[in-house]
């Protein structure tokens, strides 16, 4: 990775809504450059997606997560990757980590209603044959996601003029 | 009764700081977007606070020696010799003090005789003159320009030099005008200092904010000053520690004893906390290549480049700065002062910024912007400007 490439993913992971003329000004490069690099990150998938970070708990909107812990039989050729692909595939799942430790797969899951997620569980996720067991753990309060803080903290303590 | 005749005329005749009036007047406004503050927008990295709370739950809360906790005062040493090259001994050639700013009143103090001159880049720091005052010395303005890079030119020096001047305060990077002094200045500079056999009181509370891979460099690095150099110095602007209030002074053993000596007796010791801080601050940022500190000067260069270009773009112009984290622009064209400026931006747009004349004389002309303010709030900054100035 250039420094450019580490200076302008720095800017967006912050503030991807910044004009591109705004973050050539900011790291001292002319616009095409910046619009190159960025779509060079895009291409090789090092950008994904531009996302804000939601705290939908402030929001109307009912929603259940879970945490699952997945415990499951890796495939002869293709270890947990293809085990993996089974279950990131259901739209329910919003992450899929490989772990190490007590348990195979830790996956994020989130659904409308309780209901919606125990059947996703017990009927969709149990039912593969390759997993041998699940722990499920609801999310009860989010506190910080992706080194965003939900809490308002953000106060400034500074006098308003000092020398 | 008259309070006058217990008051000390050298007290009484200092003004109070320019600053304070435009402090009373922001206070009394409601959400005022300040470029007019003097300190890093990023709160304490985590981990040093964490560190701090912890030996206080543990108990740290008496007095240290007087220099400064003795593993503090061998990080600053360390800190020193690695970023800046350097070389002090932990035990005898270094104090910590309450702040940078007590470290300039402290070394004043002991080193000044009454009618000595002092040296002072003008615009600086406003806490220069008054402090050479209080300690019965002459402070001698020089002028730096905008043309100079606001640099202290060797020819101005030497003008200002008389039979009575004995020391030189050097303030780069440099607050407010964010110009910063590279070697070939520092090296034509020394020989000068050491012609006339002055003495050398820098202030270096900047030298981790410089851009453009522009590296501070010390004076005292350099040969022959090392024995004629005070280097002030502290954690406040560097690793976002302001109101910690830790600084040092490092130099020569026979001086630091002497300064020393007062600030045993005025002050007996830096606040513990503050001093258990710093120690995590530097520590982890010896194991971690000073990470925290890179990320916020990288964080000040974007925003550096923004007020600077969004100033130029409004047409007034604008020296580029190289250090601090503050924009200087000359606001002559709009034919108003710079009290009459920042006052008028102030009450009209409710933008607080400080008049240069704050700094001093040749300040007028110019005004003191902070770009330590989230990027969201330049930016209104900016559309508030060109509001003004159409």
């Amino acid at each position: 990775m250039t420094r450019l490439e580490e200076k302008l993913l720095d800017i967006l992971q912050e503030d991807c809504r910044i004009p591109l003329e705004k973050i050539a000004v900011m790291t001292g490069v002319t616009l095409s450059e910046v619009a190159e690099t960025i779509d060079g990150l895009e291409k090789q998938h090092v950008i994904l997606r531009y996302a804000p970070t939601i705290n939908w708990d402030r929001t109307e909107k009912e929603r259940v997560e879970a945490m699952i812990e997945v415990r499951v039989t890796p495939q002869r050729d293709m270890g947990f990757d293809a085990v993996a692909r089974r279950i990131y595939r259901f739209d329910e799942v919003k992450s899929v980590y490989l772990m190490s430790g007590s348990y195979d797969l830790l996956v994020l899951v989130e659904a409308p209603t309780l209901k919606n997620l125990a059947f996703f569980v017990s009927q969709k996720l149990s039912t593969l044959e390759m997993v041998t067991g699940t722990a499920t753990s609801f999310v009860l309060k989010r506190y910080k996601e992706d080194g965003v803080i939900f809490e308002d903290e953000k106060q400034d303590h500074r006098l308003v003029v000092s020398p | 009764m008259n309070y006058q005749n217990y008051l000390n005329p050298h007290v009484s005749s200092v003004p109070p700081s320019g600053i304070r009036r435009f402090f009373d007047l922001a206070s009394t406004m409601k959400d005022t977007i300040s470029l007019g503050v003097g300190e890093p927008d990023f709160v304490t990295p985590y981990h040093i606070r964490d560190a701090a709370v912890n030996s206080i739950l543990d108990g740290g809360t008496q007095y240290t020696a007087n220099r400064g906790l003795p593993e503090l005062r061998e990080e600053i040493a360390f800190y020193l010799s690695t970023r800046f090259h350097t070389v002090y001994n932990p035990d005898t050639e270094i104090v910590v003090t309450v702040g940078a700013s007590e470290a300039i009143d402290t070394t004043l103090r002991a080193m000044i005789s009454p009618g000595d001159e002092v040296l002072i880049p003008d615009p600086s720091y406003v806490s220069y003159c008054p402090s050479v005052r209080f300690a019965l010395g002459v402070p001698v303005p020089v002028v730096t320009q905008e043309k100079d890079g606001f640099r202290l030119m060797p020819d101005a020096v030497e003008a200002a030099i008389t039979s009575k001047t004995k020391f030189l305060i050097l303030p780069y990077p440099n607050n407010p005008t964010g110009g910063i002094m590279q070697r070939d200045d520092l090296m034509k500079l020394s020989e000068i200092i050491k012609a006339h056999d002055l003495m050398v009181i820098s202030d270096e509370i900047y030298a981790e904010l410089t851009y453009g891979d522009l590296q501070h460099v010390s004076i005292a690095s350099l040969p022959g000053m090392w024995e004629r150099t005070m280097t002030i110095n502290g954690l406040s602007k560097s690793f976002a520690m302001t109101g910690w209030r830790v600084g040092y002074v490092c130099g020569p053993a026979p001086i630091i004893s002497e300064i020393n000596k007062i600030h045993q007796y005025a002050i007996l010791c830096s606040p513990r906390m503050g001093q258990v801080a710093a120690l995590e601050a530097l520590r982890e940022g010896r194991e971690k290549d000073y990470e925290d500190v890179r990320k916020m000067r990288e964080s000040y260069d974007r925003r550096r480049r923004l007020l600077v270009d969004g100033f130029r773009q409004m047409g007034l112009q604008c020296f580029e700065p190289m250090g601090a984290f503050y924009v200087f622009p000359c606001i002559r064209s709009t034919g108003m002062d710079s009290e009459t400026f920042c006052q008028q931006l102030l009450i009209r747009e409710h933008v607080a910024c400080v008049p240069g004349t704050a700094f001093g004389e040749s300040g007028e002309g110019f005004i003191r912007c902070s770009y330590a303010t989230a990027i969201d709030k330049l930016s209104l900054a900016l559309d508030a400007f060109t509001r003004f100035l159409t």
